[in-house]
C-alpha cells in the first residue's frame, strides 16, 4: 500500500467514525441483542431481573404454544392485507389513476386532503379517528341523520376501525409513487392503444399495469414493511382490544415485554419482527436493482 | 347522459366522495379546535374561540413538551446531517473496498422496522443506565434516522463536480476547507430535504420516546397529548384538537417548505421509519 492511498483510508475512516459508532451502539447493537435475549428469562423486575438465565429455546417453545402469540400472527397478517397491500396501495393507485389528466385545480384539492392525513402525526391520526369513531362521533351522527341506529365501531369492528384510520394515514405515500410512476407511461402508447379500438380496462391492464409493475412490487413491500412496524396507531385507538381483536405482533411484544414484564419472550417476539422485517428488506433491496 | 359524458364524469364523483371521506374526521379537529362547546361530532362552531389555544399555550407543562420535542427533532436532524455528511464524502469521492456492502448494509437498514428493536434497546438503555435521558433518546433516534441520511446525502454528494473540489484544491485548500466552503454549501437542496424528513419523523414519533422517557416532566409532545387523551377520556374535546392543531402545525409546514425541494422528483429512498 503507497502512503496516498493510506492517508486515504485513514481519512475515510475518520469521516466514517462517528456513523460507525452511532450505528454499532445503537442499532447494530440492539438487533445483536435481539438475537442473545431472546434465549433468556430477563424480566422487568423481580429475581430475573437481576440475575438473568440462559434458557434456550423456551420462549420460542412458549410463543409457538402460545394462543395469543398465533391470534396476533392472524392479527397482523389481516392487518397487512386489508390496510397495506388492499386499502393503501389500491386505493393509493386508484387516486392516482383517476387524478391522471384531470383538472388542474380539482387534482390539487383531491391531492392535498390526501395528503393532509399522510402529513399528520401518527398519534394526532389515532386521536381524530377515534373521534370520528365514538358513540358519539361524525359517523354515527351521520347515520343517524340517515334515520338509521349508531354503531359502537370501534368495539364492533375494532380491526376494520385501525384498518381504514392506518389507510387514511398511508395512501398518500402510495398515491405519491403511482403518480410519479403512472407520469412515465408515454402518452403515446395509451393514444395508439385507444387508436386500435382498446377500452379504457384494457388500456390499465394490458398496458399501464404492466409498465409500472416495478413500483407496485416496491410500493408493495415498503408499505408492507411501514405496516408491519405500525404500534401507536393501534395502541392508542384500541390498545390491541377489545380482547385480542387488534392484538399484531408490535402491541403483542409491546404487552409481554412491558406490561407482563417478560422482557426476554417480548425479545423472542421482537426477533419474529425483525426477522419478517429482514426477509422483507432483500425482497425491498433487490426489487429496487441498485447501482451503488 | 351519452357514455362519453359519463366516462368524463365518473372519475371526478368517485374522486369527490373519496376526497369527502379523507376530510371530514380532519375537519372535526380543526372546526372542535376552534369550539368553546366542542363535541365529539363535527359540528360547525356556533362562536369561534381562540381560548383552546390560548389555553393549550399557556400551560408551561405543554410548551415545555413542544420545548422537549423540538430538542429531540432538531438534535437528531442536526447531528444525522453533519454525521451523514462525513459518511458521504469518502463514499461519494473515494473508491474504498468495503463500500459495496457498506452501501447495501445501509440501505438494508433503512427499510427495517424500528418497532422491532424497541424490546431490545430498552434492554441496552437499562444496561448503560440511560433510560429517561433525553440526549441518549436523541442519540438513539439519529442512529435510526441515519442510513436514510446517510443514503440521500451520498447520492446528494454524488451529483456535484468533482472538478469544482479540484479546483479549491489547486488554490490549496484542505479537504476539510473543501467540504464545508464548497461541496456543502452545493447540496443545500438535498441537506434541507434530509433535515425535513428527518425532523417530521422524529416530531411525530410517540414509540420511542414512549418507551425510552419515564419521568413524565421529560415527556416530548407526542407522549403529552397521548397521556391527555389516555387519562382524561376526552372531556375537552377542544383544548385537545388544539393541542393536536399545534402539534400538526410543524409537520404541515415543513411539508410545504420540502416541496420546494422535493420537486425535483420523489424518491423510493427508504422512506420508511413510522
Amino acid at each position: 500500500m503507497n502512503s496516498s492511498s493510506r492517508t486515504l483510508t485513514i481519512r475515510s475512516i475518520f469521516f466514517l467514525l462517528p456513523s460507525w459508532f452511532l450505528l454499532l451502539i445503537f442499532f447494530i447493537g440492539p438487533i445483536l441483542l435481539t438475537f442473545y435475549f431472546s434465549f433468556t428469562n430477563l424480566a422487568l423486575t423481580g429475581a430475573q431481573a437481576q440475575q438473568m438465565q440462559f434458557v434456550g429455546f423456551d420462549n420460542f417453545v412458549t410463543m409457538f404454544q402460545d394462543a395469543n402469540f398465533r391470534i396476533s400472527v392472524v392479527k397482523t397478517i389481516l392487518f397487512l392485507l386489508l390496510s397495506a397491500i388492499i386499502g393503501q396501495q389500491l386505493l393509493g393507485f386508484l387516486l392516482a389513476f383517476l387524478m391522471k389528466e384531470k383538472n388542474t385545480t380539482f387534482r390539487r384539492i383531491i391531492g392535498i386532503i390526501v395528503i393532509a392525513g399522510w402529513v399528520t402525526p401518527e398519534i394526532v391520526v389515532a386521536f381524530c379517528w377515534v373521534a370520528f369513531l365514538n358513540d358519539n362521533g361524525t359517523l354515527n351522527a351521520i347515520i343517524h341523520a340517515l334515520g338509521m341506529d349508531g354503531v359502537t365501531w370501534l368495539y364492533t369492528f375494532p380491526l376494520i376501525s385501525v384498518c381504514i384510520a392506518n389507510i387514511w394515514h398511508g395512501t398518500a405515500f402510495s398515491m405519491l409513487v403511482f403518480q410519479a410512476s403512472l407520469d412515465d407511461v408515454p402518452k403515446s402508447i395509451e393514444e395508439a392503444a385507444k387508436m386500435d379500438g382498446a377500452s379504457k380496462l384494457q388500456i390499465l391492464f394490458r398496458l399501464i399495469v404492466p409498465i409500472v409493475k416495478g413500483s407496485i412490487v416496491t410500493n408493495m413491500i415498503l408499505v408492507t414493511l411501514q405496516t408491519l412496524g405500525v404500534f401507536t396507531l393501534i395502541y392508542a385507538m384500541t390498545g390491541g382490544g377489545p380482547g385480542t381483536a387488534t392484538q399484531t405482533l408490535p402491541i403483542f411484544m409491546y404487552n409481554q415485554a412491558f406490561v407482563n414484564y417478560q422482557l426476554g419472550y417480548g425479545t423472542a417476539i421482537s426477533l419474529v419482527l425483525l426477522l419478517i422485517g429482514v426477509v422483507a428488506s432483500l425482497f425491498y433491496i433487490r426489487s429496487m436493482k441498485v447501482q451503488v | 347522459m351519452n357514455r362519453y359524458t359519463l366516462e368524463k364524469t365518473v372519475p371526478y364523483i368517485v374522486l369527490s366522495m373519496i376526497g369527502a371521506l379523507f376530510l371530514l374526521p380532519l375537519l372535526w379537529v380543526i372546526f372542535a379546535s376552534f369550539d368553546a362547546n366542542a363535541k365529539q361530532a363535527l359540528s360547525m362552531p356556533s362562536l369561534f374561540t381562540l381560548r383552546n389555544f390560548s389555553a393549550i399555550l399557556s400551560d408551561p407543562t405543554n410548551i415545555r413538551a413542544f420545548i422537549i420535542g423540538l430538542f429531540l427533532s432538531l438534535g437528531q436532524a442536526t447531528l444525522v446531517v453533519i454525521v451523514g455528511v462525513l459518511a458521504a464524502y469518502p463514499l461519494s469521492r473515494y473508491a474504498l473496498k468495503y463500500k459495496k456492502p457498506f452501501m447495501f448494509t445501509i440501505l438494508f437498514m433503512t427499510s427495517l422496522p424500528i418497532t422491532a428493536v424497541m424490546v431490545p434497546v430498552y434492554q441496552l438503555f437499562m444496561f448503560l443506565n440511560l433510560q429517561d435521558s433525553l440526549v441518549a433518546t436523541m442519540l438513539f433516534l439519529t442512529a435510526s434516522g441515519l442510513p436514510y441520511g446517510i443514503w440521500m446525502l451520498k447520492n446528494f454528494m454524488d451529483a456535484v463536480p468533482l472538478e469544482l473540489e479540484e479546483s479549491a484544491w489547486v488554490d490549496g485548500a484542505s479537504i476539510w476547507t473543501c467540504l464545508r466552503k464548497v461541496v456543502a454549501p452545493l447540496m443545500i437542496p438535498g441537506i434541507c430535504t434530509v433535515a425535513i424528513f428527518t425532523f417530521s419523523m422524529s416530531w411525530g414519533n410517540f414509540f420511542v420516546p414512549y418507551i425510552l422517557i419515564q419521568s413524565p416532566d421529560k415527556f416530548p409532545a407526542s407522549v403529552t397529548i397521548y397521556q391527555f387523551f389516555g387519562t382524561y377520556g376526552m372531556v375537552e374535546y377542544g383544548k385537545l384538537a388544539a393541542f393536536s392543531v399545534i402539534y400538526t402545525m410543524p409537520a404541515v409546514i415543513l411539508y410545504l417548505f420540502s416541496q420546494k425541494f422535493m420537486s425535483k422528483g420523489f424518491s423510493f429512498g427508504g422512506a420508511t421509519k413510522g
